[in-house]
């Protein structure tokens, strides 16, 4: 799960990473009142979407009276934002956040990840703040400065003198704020059950104070039950409805651009699935993977969902039953031709657990636009050809 | 032969009387497995299944000298459930769980690697030597005995591919679904040269996916010290850029990460690798046959 930006900031704030001081608007009418309130004569006017590049897309602007933060405001709120990171479609904009302008002398980068191949939350620091992260790393490996910490002993001095020295920041004073600052990030890392965190940039001010000008924060779902203050962060609207809507029938969905809808269980055979109909010639319409729980109304939820996707012209069913069992699967395709109208031809590959009953309920069932594919390049084939109305 | 587990294997589950627990290990009793007894606090001293429940795996290991566990305890519990049996003096935990947190896998394999204690998964179908043991929740019947080996990130894709081998008139020695979680035990690293040394095992399978870079560190050591005949799959080349993977992800492993780059490191590194994982079947019967 992600936040928006002003939420990662609050979080900061409880944990004493340092950031500009701010406050989060729905309308223009609030966004001068939050200006009037911040004082000040310079306020940043910012877009809240869950992507970056919002600067680049017009969602960030510079005020300097509050009459001007609201005109801003009015002009940022209900527009759809497009970045490198939402897709051609955007983002509509549903809250901005108003806060007061920085003295910016140097840009940096630090972010906290996990690195999977030494098993422990890595530190990422940068000179090359406010440039994307993932073309420094491309052109310029050497700027990146990667500290792991290992949480048995967790953040350590040298850890700390690792990133400073790595970053030449020499001045004693700024050496200790910089360390109390990443510190202090790693706690919120790991005290929230962290997946990411990222601040680009990081700003040093002229006077030495280091700030968080931007955060970005994302969260390790299966830890999310513990965490119910940062469960209430959730931002249904940032969210696919349809992804959501499959989620809560404990389906997996992610919709692609392709015209056979896909429907299988778990995550590894479905992308398989996906890569066998584009190798066969034919174009996957989305990601689906039913789970292991999968009964007659998961399926017909699943259904439902492929077909509000007007681009899909065949659907491949395509199971290997060890938890879920194919007659189950079955029922639930008969189940779901009666509740919802499936009006393409759906190819159904039905392999394991109870297969040989699955076969017979649906021979019975006797319905035209079922097509029985007799394992997975089969199934594939069918499906491909189907939706080239062959 | 087979590698870590078989016919003699004796097996604890943790977890035992829970609906999950229940089920499977009735479902591993009746494939053959060795299962000696199970941990449930406060039921110890109770029969389940016509075995001992024991309150922790200190007891159970004193009294029925397993050496293997199988994990089934609920998400949030699990990190406490693989130390403990670390610190038994378990061997191998097998983690069935999904859902674990990250941080709490991370907390727990550290901790088993310090006991020198084998881990597979979390979220994963467990471990199969065919026709002997069973510790999972694959469908057992799918896996005849044979002369491949096959490692897994993703279960479904366990059974699709021990399916083909099987209906090319091959078999499986053994199968091991190590789990696609961003923190795993045992990987292809640790497992391909127990399936080299395993003199029964003529072939190897591996299927991968996108995300980490565990096979592309899988692709430079079978160039070094793999033998046998290797056929990988990689799911995930249709898969959409950067929806699942964080941001700052893809950094760490240097833009690693994509199947286009796994495919490429595996096939230079002289594996047969296939586009569909449809093929998996025959490409093993070619690499036997030759």
């Amino acid at each position: 799960m992600n936040i928006h930006e002003y939420q990662a900031k609050q979080i900061f704030a409880k944990y004493g990473v340092p950031t500009p001081r701010g406050i989060v608007a729905n309308t223009p009418e609030q966004a001068f009142l939050n200006a009037q309130e911040l004082g000040g004569n310079i306020w940043v006017v910012k877009a809240q979407i869950h992507a970056g590049g919002r600067g680049l897309g017009g969602g960030v602007k510079l005020a300097k009276s509050h009459e001007e933060v609201k005109q801003l405001a009015s002009e940022i709120l209900g527009m759809t934002l497009v970045t490198h990171q939402t897709g051609p479609e955007g983002k509509l904009v549903q809250k901005v956040y108003i806060e007061e302008g920085a003295d910016i002398k140097d840009e940096l980068y630090l972010g906290v990840v996990l690195d999977r191949a030494k098993e422990m939350p890595v530190i990422m620091a940068s000179t090359e703040g406010g440039m994307e992260i993932e073309k420094v790393a491309e052109e310029t490996p050497e700027k990146i400065i990667k500290v792991a910490v290992d949480p048995a002993i967790g953040f350590q001095g040298f850890h700390g003198r690792e990133l400073v020295f790595g970053l030449g920041i020499t001045d004693k004073a700024e050496q200790g704020k910089f360390i109390k600052f990443a510190k202090a990030l790693y706690t919120v890392y790991m005290e929230n059950d962290a997946e990411m965190i990222e601040i680009n940039p990081l700003i040093k001010t002229g006077s030495g104070e280091f700030l968080a000008l931007d955060g970005k924060m994302g969260f390790d779902d299966s830890a999310l039950g513990r965490h119910p203050d940062i469960e209430d962060m959730r931002d249904i609207s940032e969210e696919d409805p349809d992804e959501r809507e499959a989620s809560q029938y404990g389906l997996s969905y992610i919709s692609l651009d392709g015209e056979i809808g896909c429907m299988v269980n778990g995550a590894g055979l479905a992308m398989g699935t996906m890569d066998t109909i584009n190798y066969m010639g034919g174009t996957p319409a989305n990601f689906l993977d039913v789970g292991g729980s999968a009964n007659a109304e998961t399926v017909a939820k699943g259904f439902e969902i492929i077909l509000k996707n007007k681009n899909v012209k065949a659907i491949f069913v395509n199971i290997f039953g060890g938890i879920v069992r194919c007659d189950r699967i079955a029922n639930g395709i008969l189940e779901a031709t009666k509740i919802t109208d499936v009006n393409v031809p759906v190819v159904v590959r039905l392999d394991g657990t109870n297969a040989p009953e699955a076969a017979e309920i649906l021979k019975n069932a006797n319905i035209s636009n079922i097509i029985v594919g007799s394992d997975l390049g089969d199934g594939a084939a069918k499906a491909v050809a189907a939706a080239k109305g062959e | 032969m087979s590698i870590l587990v078989n016919k003699d294997t004796k097996v604890i589950v943790q977890g035992f009387t829970g609906k999950e627990g229940t089920f499977h290990a009735e479902q591993c009793l009746a494939y053959g497995t060795q299962i000696v007894g199970g941990v449930t606090p406060n039921k110890g001293g109770q029969e389940h299944l016509g075995k001992p429940v024991f309150n922790t795996v200190k007891e159970a290991v004193a009294n029925t000298g397993a050496t293997v566990s199988m994990i089934f305890v609920p998400p949030a519990f699990v990190s406490d459930a693989v130390m403990e049996a670390a610190d038994a003096g378990i061997e191998l935990a097998v983690i069935i769980t999904e859902g674990a947190p990250v941080r709490d896998m991370q907390a727990a394999k550290a901790y088993a690697v310090k006991h020198n204690m084998m881990t597979i998964g979390p979220n994963c179908p467990g471990i199969i030597t065919a026709e002997e043991c069973k510790i999972g929740i694959m469908p057992g019947m799918i896996f005849k005995k044979g002369n491949v080996g096959l490692i897994s990130k993703s279960g479904t894709l366990t059974y699709e591919g021990a399916n083909q081998v099987c209906n090319e008139g091959y078999g499986i020695t053994t199968a091991v679904g190590i789990g696609g979680d961003p923190i795993i035990g045992l990987s292809y690293k640790q497992l391909l040269p127990m399936f080299e040394a395993d003199p029964e095992t003529e072939a190897i399978v591996m299927i991968g996916e996108i995300g980490g870079d565990l096979e592309i560190q899988a692709a430079a050591f079978i160039k070094e010290n793999i033998t046998k005949p290797v056929v990988a799959f990689i799911a995930g080349q249709t898969a959409p850029a950067g929806k699942r993977m964080g941001h700052a992800g893809a950094i760490i492993s240097g833009g690693a990460g994509t199947a286009a780059e796994k495919m490429a490191a595996l096939e230079a590194a002289g594996v047969k690798v296939v586009v569909s994982p449809a093929e998996i079947g025959k490409a093993v019967s070619e690499v036997l046959s030759k």
